[in-house]
């Protein structure tokens, strides 16, 4: 079967890519993009490693065909910090020591992102609940909660 | 050495750790994102069955697929060899772990590897996995402990027979051994106890979890030379087990350890890499295979089901008098349950005079069982640490207060034998006694609150450390600890606070094997203990050097005349007469002289040249670990769920080097402990095969089903080591279980003896 | 995977001829939390894969207090509830629909999809037949509406014949003192596939003491999700009381016909059939009584 070209935009740049229709998006930012920040945990929508935002909304990209991004805006981790600073949620997810191994980071990083977006003085539970469906088995998620909430602080007096 | 109340600059603050920016923008390099020219993808052919004989395999179709590559199956590799080798944390058998790399004549479960492929993309290598044609002869498994334990079992090895207490036997059987430890006289203690309890318990294959699966890059050069990426807690594990399996020395494998996704003792054997080399060799090209979570479900190591009695006798006043135990504990495929860590740990919270605790190693047709965060102690804590409640009810006691009569302290001895150091149970149950959760009443109907603890004894094994003086006076430090949890700011930190420079001066880098001297795996709670150990040691080498350089420097500077020999040796400097304080260097002898840490290192090439420090560490004083948890829940009645309302951990950590990092070793292994107790479990049709293979069904804990988890860290400085360390990874996972199920008890008036509590279960008991 | 061409239709039309051309080979994509899913395990093996996201009916969602709401088969749920007027007016709707796999899940799934994939243990099914919806169905034959209750016939399965597809689903404008309450039972606290769900909707008279029409469906505990008459008829014309609502539950527990499976047993599914008609019915009439009740 012959490739489909897509194009799309990634973390705000023009992108253009050959592709499979069997591929997710997932693959084609790992395997073909070089965008490895963007992790593989499950393949079925369960874990949440591999999110990322479309349009501006959080999915998993294991589940969206690599196809399905034409036209569209897809963010991925690789775009959060500037060329000089992290941003707020990496420092403090950092200052927090919210992360153990580090895999399912950018996956949590992309989530409370979407998260702040949408409700900057998120409650605890509310993160919670915004988070259920990123596991992590390193930290028991204690630290994590936390650093989310310490940075939505931050962000909401900038 | 150390000392409680010593004062730190560097240990015990909270630095961010150094490869903290690559982790959080995804730059950090993992197994999975590998990449190298002309780099196959590879895919493994797994038995759909869980006994069956391999009669045939015919693997001509899926090599004519185009994309494909490379095909191999057990014929591709060397005929392992019988024999027992030094591969890891513990002894391993090259011949079984080969066969479970790659099997031989038999499947022994469902997932085990029988042939591989390697392609020009993964969607190819899976296409050409459909192309392969296996004559399999189906025979009937054995799949519960209990089962294949008995006369009339399948036998999964038809030439194992039973190490009956150290002994080899001529009995074919499952059980692959029978172990037992024995103290004092526990026929004579349950007959002077006046109150006897005796359980038994069932616990379920549960799973490491960690979310990155398993990964192997390998590249067989054409001149022979092994190279092998992976995410692995152990570079020199891998390329010790991979040499043994491909039958290389070991001097033609070099592994380089990618930061890893979570381990947990689950990526300490090999699985992918040998495939992958193998794979390599033949397409002359790269090759990278990454499990799918199926995969890791079905073929990796989970830790056991098991099957357990308990029996504890007390007197009036609390004290324990007597104890046994009976351990069955699924294997696996192969042989090497951690059975015999479950007798060691399971009665060792408690000075009790007469224990007797028989283990049984018994193989089932399921994967061959790997470490899982203080392996085998968590099945067994289940078990004692319930009885231990029943029996403190029974007595009208509070659960806390029996275990401050019967705890553990220095000088009292295991059941397997040793005497305990230093150590720090009872100030974990002093502790849990006057903190505030255990002042606080809990109201509200169905809840209830349950305490337990737990004991892991820790490694201590080899480490090696390498500090390299920069001419700005910043080091760079080099080792071979995977960094799962923060370690390398971990290590940083002791090397720092040695050194007397501050933590950002100090620069670690992991390296593998062709980097660095041997180093054990990370894990066994070892890393910060023993390689942070090496650093320090390797950083007292580095100020010796300095000591000594200075000293030969000053003594040449003498410009005073001497009259005669005696008097040159009296004022001679020597390194003993070189003190360091606070970065500065002083002469004992003159307190004109003196230079500074940046100092010496600006003029290393004017003094002799570079300075190196090394050192390698074993260290003996390994101090076990301790815990001690509080947990509240709530049960709905009519449902039977179990939500945690609160949970409070209090853990002996010798000295937390950096307290953010301990906490999360504790916050982790609770929560992986409260999702073995409420949920987590393999379940299996009566075929062997896993039916609930994914993260929807094996039902880890996610932050909707958690309350923020407390930490206590207790300090009780452990002596075998300079900064007072107590391995803090593993004991965590062993106290929540019990825990829970004690706090249920407490809630419904119903014992678990079944362990997950999950809601159907609970709900069954309370239906009763 | 096994290689499939992705075509994404423009119009409802195009969609029917691909589907028709292709029949079992062919299947709609909506949010694709389903069916990436099968394609990759290899539940499923498909030569094309006919996007309908881009049909303007399919992906839009209209509602006003007298036609009640219009909602295309591929909107995502996060679409639904994020919008006020529409989770104002339905919450027993929002109940499931804020419940379907995670906060990532949402972004994608649909309500229709979830339909059509037709799953007993469906989130959705059992509270979109306790508000009486109807599916829009466009075929070679044309269209056709058929209410919910009658979608699915079997595990998987579904009257979707050759070339048809599920375009949107009709909700009438809830009447006068209604209220609908969706409960599911699972093990953690998101993420998990429904042991056991149950939709529950009542109308109450002027008095708000008497129901005057119940609708009861189960998900979870048959081979498709139930509508339960005799657990209705326990209610109406009658005044509310504990002992009907407690006769709705065991009835509605007489009609499951649950099996013993890894996510429950036959026994306690049956127990939580009891267990969550009565939840839900009183969740049902609290808001049918003006009451705030919070999603699960």
């Amino acid at each position: 079967m012959p490739k489909v070209h897509v194009q799309t935009r990634i973390n705000g740049e023009d992108i253009d890519f050959l592709c499979e229709s069997r591929q997710s998006l997932l693959e084609v930012l790992r395997d073909d993009l070089g965008l490895t920040g963007t992790k593989e945990g499950c393949s079925n929508g369960n874990c949440g490693a591999c999110s990322v935002l479309l349009d501006g909304v959080l999915v998993d990209s294991c589940l969206v065909l690599a196809v399905e991004t034409a036209g569209k805006e897809v963010s991925t981790i690789e775009g959060l910090a500037s060329p000089s600073k992290l941003h707020p949620l990496q420092q403090k997810f950092l200052e927090h020591a919210a992360l153990q191994c580090g895999i399912c980071t950018p996956g949590f990083i992309m989530a409370a992102q979407a998260l702040l977006a949408k409700n900057p003085t998120p409650t605890e539970h509310e993160v919670r609940y915004w988070l259920a469906g990123n596991l992590c088995r390193c930290t028991g998620y204690d630290k994590i909660v936390r650093a989310v909430l310490d940075a939505a602080t931050v962000m909401e007096k900038a | 050495m150390a000392e409680a109340t010593a004062e730190y600059k560097v240990i015990g603050t909270r630095p961010i750790r150094p490869d903290g920016a690559d982790k959080v923008t995804g730059r950090a390099v993992y197994g999975g994102d590998m990449r190298l020219t002309g780099m196959l993808h590879g895919k493994v052919l797994r038995s759909p069955h869980a006994h069956a004989r391999i009669k045939a395999i015919n693997t001509a179709k899926a090599e004519a697929l185009p994309g494909v590559k490379a095909v191999i199956t057990v014929k591709d590799f060397p005929i392992a060899e019988d024999r027992m080798a030094n591969l890891g944390e513990m002894a391993v058998n090259v011949k079984l772990l080969s066969n479970n790399v790659m099997a031989a004549d038999k499947a022994l479960y469902k997932g085990h590897p029988v042939a591989a492929v390697a392609a020009t993309s993964a969607h190819i290598a899976e296409e050409a996995l459909g192309l392969i044609e296996v004559e399999y002869e189906v025979l009937p498994p054995a799949l519960h402990v209990l089962d294949a334990m008995k006369e009339t079992a399948p036998l999964l090895h038809e030439s194992m027979t039973t190490t009956e207490l150290g002994q080899k036997t001529e009995k074919h059987s499952n059980i692959a051994s029978h172990l037992r430890f024995v103290l004092g006289d526990p026929a004579q203690g349950f007959r002077d106890a006046d109150i006897v309890i005796e359980r038994e318990f069932e616990t379920a294959t549960v799973h490491q979890g960690y979310i990155e699966p398993h990964n192997a890059t390998a590249l067989w050069n054409e001149d022979g030379h092994l190279y092998i990426w992976t995410s692995t807690q152990g570079a020199f594990v891998v390329q010790r087990q991979a040499a043994e399996i491909l039958g290389l020395p070991v001097s033609q494998v070099s592994v380089t350890p990618c930061e890893i996704g979570g381990g947990f003792g689950g990526k300490i054997s090999v699985y992918l890499e040998p495939v992958a080399a193998v794979l390599s060799r033949k397409a002359g090209r790269p090759v990278k295979i990454i499990m799918s979570r199926i995969e890791e479900f079905e073929a990796t190591g989970p830790t056991p089901a098991s099957h357990i009695k308990v029996k504890m006798g007390a007197k009036k006043d609390g004290s324990i008098v007597a104890a046994e135990a009976s351990l069955m504990y699924e294997a696996g495929a192969f042989p090497g349950s951690p059975v015999g860590a479950g007798c060691m740990c399971i009665f060792s919270p408690y000075a009790i005079p007469n224990m007797q605790v028989d283990g049984y190693d018994v193989v089932v047709n399921k994967p061959k069982t790997a470490a899982y965060r203080a392996p085998g102690a968590t099945n067994a804590a289940f078990a004692s640490e319930t009885v231990v409640d029943e029996l403190a009810e029974k007595l009208g006691l509070d659960p806390l207060e029996i275990r401050r009569i019967n705890g553990a302290k220095e000088g009292d001895r295991r059941v397997d034998g040793p005497t305990f150091p230093r150590i720090g149970y009872m100030e974990t149950v002093h502790a849990a006694l006057e903190h505030e959760h255990y002042a606080t009443p809990l109201n509200g109907p169905n809840r209830g609150r349950g305490v337990a603890s737990g004991f892991w004894f820790n490694v201590g094994f080899q480490s090696s450390v390498v500090i390299n003086v920069n001419a700005d006076g910043t080091v760079a430090l080099v080792e071979g600890s995977t960094d799962i949890g923060g370690t390398r700011a971990s290590i940083a930190m002791q090397a720092a606070e040695t050194l007397g420079i501050p933590y950002e001066d100090v620069r670690p880098t992991v390296v593998g094997t062709d980097g660095i001297g041997f180093t054990d795996v990370t894990g066994g709670s070892r890393t910060t203990f023993a390689t942070g150990y090496a650093a320090h040691e390797a950083a007292l080498d580095v100020l010796r050097q300095m000591k000594e350089r200075l000293a030969r420097r000053w003594d040449g500077e003498m410009e005073k005349e001497f009259e005669g020999q005696a008097e040159r040796e009296m004022a001679r400097i020597a390194p003993d007469d070189v003190t360091y304080t606070n970065g500065v260097f002083k002469c004992a002898k003159d307190a004109s002289k003196t230079m500074t840490f940046k100092e010496i290192a600006a003029q290393m090439a004017r003094m002799g040249g570079p300075i190196t420090g090394r050192a390698t560490s074993q260290p003996r004083g390994v101090g076990g670990a301790f815990a001690t948890h509080i947990v509240d829940v709530e049960v709905d009645p009519d449902t039977g769920k179990v939500t945690i309302l609160r949970y409070t951990a209090i853990q002996d950590v010798g000295r937390a080097i950096h307290p953010s990092y301990a906490e999360g070793q504790v916050q982790g292994g609770v929560v992986q402990g409260i999702g073995w107790a409420l949920n987590e479990e393999f379940v299996y049709n009566d075929n062997g095969n896993m039916v609930n293979s994914s993260f929807l069904d094996y039902r880890m804990p996610t932050t909707l089903d958690l309350p923020m988890i407390d930490t206590v860290l207790v300090e009780v400085p452990n002596p075998g080591h300079p900064y007072g360390v107590r391995g803090v990874g593993e004991v965590p996972i062993v106290p929540p279980v019990a825990a829970v199920a004690n706090a249920i008890y407490k809630a419904t008036g119903k014992r678990m003896t079944q362990a997950p509590m999950s809601p159907g279960y609970v709900l069954s008991k309370l239906l009763e | 995977m096994q290689a499939f061409d992705y075509v994404a239709a423009q119009t409802v039309d195009e969609a029917v001829s691909l589907l028709a051309a292709k029949g079992a080979q062919a299947r709609v994509l909506a949010g694709g939390t389903d069916l990436i899913v099968q394609l990759r395990e290899g539940r499923r093996r498909l030569e094309l894969v006919v996007d309908v996201k881009k049909i303007p009916e399919v992906s839009t969602l209209s509602y006003d207090s007298n036609n009640g709401l219009q909602l295309g088969a591929a909107v995502p749920c996060y679409k639904i509830y994020g919008d006020a007027t529409i989770a104002r007016a339905y919450p027993g709707l929002m109940d499931a629909f804020t419940l379907v796999g995670g906060t990532q899940i949402q972004g994608r799934a649909s309500v229709g999809g979830n339909l059509c994939n037709s799953s007993p243990a469906a989130d959705t099914t059992p509270t979109l037949i306790a508000h009486r919806a109807t599916c829009v169905i466009a075929g070679p034959a044309g269209r056709r509406e058929i209410p919910v209750e009658q979608f699915c016939t079997g595990p998987g399965r579904n009257v979707l014949g050759n070339g048809e597809f599920l375009v949107a689903l009709r909700f009438p404008a809830p009447p006068q003192n209604f209220g609908a309450h969706y409960l599911r039972f699972i093990p953690r606290n998101e993420m998990d596939i429904a042991v056991v769900g149950v939709g529950s909707s009542v109308v109450l008279g002027a008095d708000r003491a008497t129901v005057t029409a119940a609708r009861i469906a189960l998900g979870a505990v048959a081979p498709t999700p139930l509508l339960v008459d005799e657990a209705a008829e326990a209610l109406i014309g009658k005044p509310i009381s504990d002992q009907t609502i407690a006769q709705a539950a065991a009835a509605a527990q007489a009609a499951a016909r649950p099996i013993s499976d890894m996510r429950g047993t036959i026994e306690q599914r049956r127990h939580l059939t009891g267990v969550l008609t009565r939840r839900t019915l009183q969740g049902a009439i609290a808001r049918a009584r003006g009451e705030r009740v919070n999603h699960a």
